[in-house]
């Protein structure tokens, strides 16, 4: 199972990457390989405000449909519009080109809170 | 070789079967209508001579598995056999080419079908009040919801939520947010049953009912369902007997002194009318007295001799078809249970239980059941020891395929991890579940000794392993789609 | 007789493998006061002769279309439907399938619901159909419930041209409140796109139409659609299939939905049950489609065959959050409608269709040069279905008639107190030119007398 150490992560099985004021959100390698192929991303649309752990988007594969939560409160400045055209890019490049939004954050304090790699891996440990 | 489509079989000039001639002057289209109303293009509808639809679709059907070839176990589903009588009585030309808004005093005899149907309903559920208007059972639930709604809102207030366990079919928290009501998950105990201190929690003034399946989804008897109801009828709150596993209470036990107060039955499950490839159903709700007044119009009723439908219903919700529901389905609902009587419903669910908890039995050293003991008229299997050789649930049922059979229901309930859930009905015989035994017995080996092969099942079908993924990206839902390519 | 094959010893088998000492055992959960007592109070089984004996003698109470000359329409038509159909669609092997979960042994019902799809999106000129829904009422439903959901918006403008039913099943289900419903009412038996225009606001969702009307008048559906659009709502058109083999269809006039009843494409009239309703839309409404979607894809051999598609939008995934609730639908309906236009063919509909309009028109013709009977939507251009005007009560009419073994019509004033002399009259290709002779002698000769008497005016009125 594919973990980067420079990444953060939720026990919902997102991950985030720090970069000055913005969180770059993504599903893990876990996440996808537990959902299957998936088939569509549905995203809010820039300048949405999102909060804390509240769902933000939602991810289908094929049979079954997941909650995106943000990790991190503030506003989206970014969404990844390949993944409309390909949504397959989250099961082939789940830490790259399958990120899905960019977050302006609103309290960087929050970023504490998240996991570090090391701690994820112990999530997925105590799940196998 | 896959089938050719009725577009690549079109022949342009052949011709199916033709109508007279017509018999008076023709005026023209080009007369009788304005030129921009009419059709310039198409429809691109095939062209092809009765002999090859017929084949066409004889050999489209004999790809398909279906209940009169072998066991059909989805748990459930009731994939009982349809007794033949049934359907030829429902083409008796003075039911199937009456037309609904023939003079009601030409239609006693579809009516007198209906009313007797509402009797043996009636009677088999103990319960006092009755429509067959929902077409299936999730428009059971949403008229029902609809009715609590409206029996609420007369008391001044709607209320908030609808309670609904997390063993409890789609359709149940979907029909609750379709309503507009709030849908409050109660978890199950360890037992599988309602979570009893968490029911108590989760009702309060704001519950507008609480939606039960019994026996629920894991094929156990709720044997709390007595304080359930007083736990639902101390905050006022309505009590819904989802029907979907009515097949384990026929003639054996009464959903009417279960004190529900709303009951739905799907006459396409219990009472052996032909699925058909996803329906027509029948749905049935019978309903405590107090909410006759809500009941969908219009109502049938008799006086004397004579049926009439009475719309002047002021307290109804409304209607919810278009006529009187899928009255073909209840013609072969009634004719099931003639056929049946007194003595063939009490043995229904017997020996639907019987063979339940037989093949249970046979299966549980193999397959861990997901909960120990009695079931009722279905169980669930968890392939959890099977997932550890590195086969699912998914290909446990693929491989089944390859034996002839049906698979299982598969990753439902969702609260069994790699969930079988089994229905074999009572219409299987012991051979019949042995054969079906014996075939899960022998996949559990080949997941030891081969488990490639069965990943890789199945073989023996029309097709094999479809890319699912491809279908949903890529949607190709019509002839036009499949040429764009 | 239970359909059940067990003797005794087997029984004991099962009995012993399973470990209970009796099958009494097995529900030994269910509380004592809860079983049933004794036998049901139901009568004893009878053996298939009486059976059948009992549904003969209450089919002959019906009339049916065999027996009697059927005018009757309103949204049900008896319309010719092939044997070979019949035959098809009794086959075990798509009568006692069930929803096609399992692909790789369902390919029969798939390709036919696929093949159904692609036939619906011809006729309504649209892009994507669903594998059927209950009935045209409720497709109405799902298509003010999608266009809420598109839109954002609540309001239902709703058109008196509509069945009277569909705007009944309507009320019904708004009154949960996703959405309200509004009226405008009918002109003339038809829309007004004048009226439809002023209460198109923002706050409204979708606007929804008839082809043809409840009383039988070719719509103008650009000009409808083009309202509707124009205000920011979905155009939703509520259409006959028949019709659209003739008419112009709502797809290509740029309507968005288009939904309707699919009984007049091979489904016997049956009391009014088991109907089909079709649900059509553009692809990019595709994911908030209710029901079910075949789709073609193809199997690890890279052969091609069929799968139900997109299944995340349904309840049994998605609960709560689905597009509908709908999860039984009218799959065998939906069979017979492609097997029947798979007969019928282009050719073929177009003739039933024409055949209709050509009887429509002579029988109008015929019993509107009658002295007091009028047609009061004039010339206005209509289908298969007309409205007429009567000297005197038209269910009285409708009584004289049926001595004839003729039915003749359904009395509007069902539907509208207002309208006791209006019957809506509906005529198929399987009218014969006898029966229409025969109707206009009827009705000729209930008439003769009544025409003009100011005693029966007055008596209608009251």
């Amino acid at each position: 199972m594919n973990v980067p150490k420079e990444l953060r992560y939720t026990k919902e099985h997102e991950w985030v990457r720090v970069r000055g004021q913005e969180a770059e959100v993504g599903i893990t390698d876990y996440a996808q390989g537990e959902l299957g192929d998936v088939i569509f991303v549905e995203l809010p649309a820039v300048g949405t405000r999102v909060s804390h752990m509240k769902p933000l988007g939602t991810i289908d594969a094929v049979k079954t449909v997941s909650d995106l939560f943000a990790p991190v409160s503030g506003e989206i400045v970014a969404v990844n519009t390949e993944l409309k055209e390909n949504p397959a890019l989250v099961n082939q490049s789940p830490y790259e080109r399958g990120w899905m939004v960019r977050i302006k954050m609103a309290a960087l304090a929050e970023t504490e809170s998240l996991l570090s790699a090391d701690g994820y891996e112990k999530v997925l440990g105590a799940i196998a | 070789m896959p089938e050719l489509t009725l577009r690549d079989l079109s022949v342009q000039g052949h011709r199916g079967p033709r109508l007279a001639p017509l018999d008076i002057p023709a005026e023209g289209v080009e007369r009788l209508l304005p030129r921009e109303r009419v059709r310039t293009e198409g429809p691109a509808l095939p062209e092809i001579s009765e002999p090859q639809v017929v084949r066409h679709f004889v050999n489209l059907s004999v790809l398909n598995h279906h209940i009169d070839r072998a066991i059909y176990p989805l748990g459930s589903c009731t994939m009982k056999y349809n007794p033949k009588l049934n359907d030829e009585v429902a083409q008796l030309q003075g039911l199937a080419a009456a037309h609904p808004l023939q003079p009601e005093e030409l239609s006693q005899g579809a009516m007198a079908v209906i009313w007797e149907l509402h009797g043996w309903l009636r009677a088999i559920m103990g319960m006092p009040a009755i429509t067959t208007h929902p077409a299936a059972g999730a428009q059971c639930e949403l008229t029902a919801i609809l009715m609590a709604r409206a029996y609420h809102g007369e008391r001044g207030n709607p209320r908030e939520e609808v309670i609904v366990p997390d063993s409890a079919h789609g359709t149940n928290p979907s029909t609750v947010n379709q309503v507009g009501y709030r849908v409050v998950t109660v978890p199950s105990g360890a037992d599988g049953c309602v979570d009893i201190a968490a029911l108590r929690r989760a009702v309060s003034e704001k519950t507008a009912a609480l939606m039960l399946t019994n026996p629920n989804t894991l094929g156990i008897f709720e044997r709390d369902v007595g304080e359930i109801a007083r736990i639902a009828h101390g905050v006022g709150a309505l009590l819904y007997l989802d029907g979907a596993n009515l097949n384990a209470m026929v003639g054996l036990a009464s959903p009417g002194a279960m004190e529900f107060d709303f009951a739905h039955i799907n006459l396409h499950k219990t009472f052996s009318t032909p699925h058909g490839g996803g329906g027509p159903g029948g749905g049935v709700l019978c309903v405590r007295e107090a909410l006759e007044p809500f009941l969908p119009a219009p109502v049938l009723e008799r006086a004397g001799d004579l049926y009439r439908w009475n719309h002047d219903r002021p307290r109804s919700v409304g209607r919810v078809h278009s006529y009187y529901g899928n009255f073909g389905i209840l013609v072969r609902a009634l004719c099931y249970l003639k056929s049946l009587g007194a003595s063939g419903l009490a043995e229904v669910s017997r020996e639907a239980i019987l063979n339940a908890n037989y093949l249970k039995a046979r299966l549980r050293d193999a397959y861990e059941p997901s909960h120990p003991g009695y079931c009722m008229h279905e169980f669930v299997l968890s392939a959890s020891r099977q997932k550890s050789r590195g086969v699912r649930a998914l290909d446990l049922g693929k491989r089944l395929l390859d034996f002839g059979m049906h698979a299982p229901t598969t990753y439902f309930p969702l609260i069994v991890e790699e969930a079988l859930m089994i229905e074999p009905t009572e219409t299987e015989t012991k051979a019949s579940l042995d054969a079906f035994a014996d075939a899960l017995l022998a996949i559990d080996r080949e997941t030891v000794e081969d488990p490639a092969l069965v990943r890789n099942a199945p073989t023996r079908t029309p097709v094999r392993r479809l890319d699912e993924a491809r279908a949903a990206r890529n949607p190709a839902v019509t002839w036009r789609d499949l040429e764009a390519g | 007789m239970s359909f059940v094959g067990r003797s005794d010893a087997e029984r004991r088998a099962m009995l012993e493998c399973i470990g209970a000492k009796s099958i009494e055992e097995l529900w030994g959960a269910i509380p004592a006061d809860l079983m049933v007592r004794g036998a049901l109070p139901v009568d004893p089984p009878l053996a298939e002769y009486e059976i059948a004996r009992r549904f003969a003698e209450w089919g002959e109470r019906n009339a049916d279309a065999n027996r009697y000359a059927c005018f009757l329409g309103a949204g049900i038509y008896d319309h010719f439907i092939p044997a070979a159909l019949r035959s098809l669609t009794a086959r075990s092997e798509f009568a006692t399938a069930y929803t096609p979960y399992q692909p790789e042994v369902s390919q029969g019902t798939l390709q036919a619901i696929f093949e159904y799809q692609s036939m619906i999106c011809e006729l309504t000129g649209m892009e994507v159909a669903n594998a059927s829904l209950y009935d045209g009422a409720t497709a109405c439903v799902e298509a003010a419930h999608l266009a809420a959901g598109a839109t954002g918006r609540r309001i239902v403008l709703v058109s008196g041209g509509v069945h009277p039913h569909f705007r009944e099943v309507l009320r019904t289900y708004a009154s949960a409140g996703s959405f309200r419903v509004q009226e405008i009412p009918a002109e003339r038996g038809a829309t007004s796109a004048a009226a439809a225009r002023k209460l198109l606001t923002p706050e409204v969702a979708a606007l929804l139409w008839s082809q043809p009307s409840f009383e039988g008048i070719v719509e103008d559906g650009a000009a409808l659609t083009d309202a509707a659009q124009g205000a920011g709502a979905l155009s939703v058109a509520a259409a006959d299939p028949v019709a659209l083999a003739l008419l112009k269809p709502p797809g290509h006039e740029g309507a968005d939905i288009v939904v309707g009843e699919g009984q007049s494409m091979g489904v016997p009239m049956g009391y009014g049950g088991p109907l089909v309703g079709f649900f059509a839309t553009r692809k990019s409404q595709i994911r908030r489609l209710p029901g079910r979607l075949a789709g073609a894809t193809v199997d690890l051999d890279a052969r091609r065959g069929y799968v139900l598609t997109l299944q995340t939008r349904e309840q049994h995934i998605r609960r709560e959050r689905a597009t509908s609730n709908i999860c039984t639908n009218q799959g065998l309906m939906a069979l017979a409608n492609a097997i029947h236009l798979a007969l019928l063919g282009a050719g073929g509909m177009r003739e039933v269709a024409t055949q209709c309009l050509e009887k429509a028109h002579y029988l109008a013709r015929r019993v509107s040069a009658l002295p007091g009977v009028t047609l009061p939507h004039g010339d206005a251009p209509f289908f298969r279905e007309f409205v007429i005007r009567l000297p005197g009560a038209a269910s009285d009419f409708v009584r004289a008639a049926q001595a004839k073994r003729i039915l003749a019509g359904v009395p509007l004033a069902r539907f509208d107190r207002s309208r006791p002399r209006d019957l809506l009259v509906a005529v198929t290709e399987k009218r014969t030119r006898e029966e229409m002779d025969g109707y206009v002698e009827t009705l000729a000769e209930w008439s003769r007398g009544r025409a003009g008497s100011p005693l029966e005016e007055a008596a209608c009125r009251s």
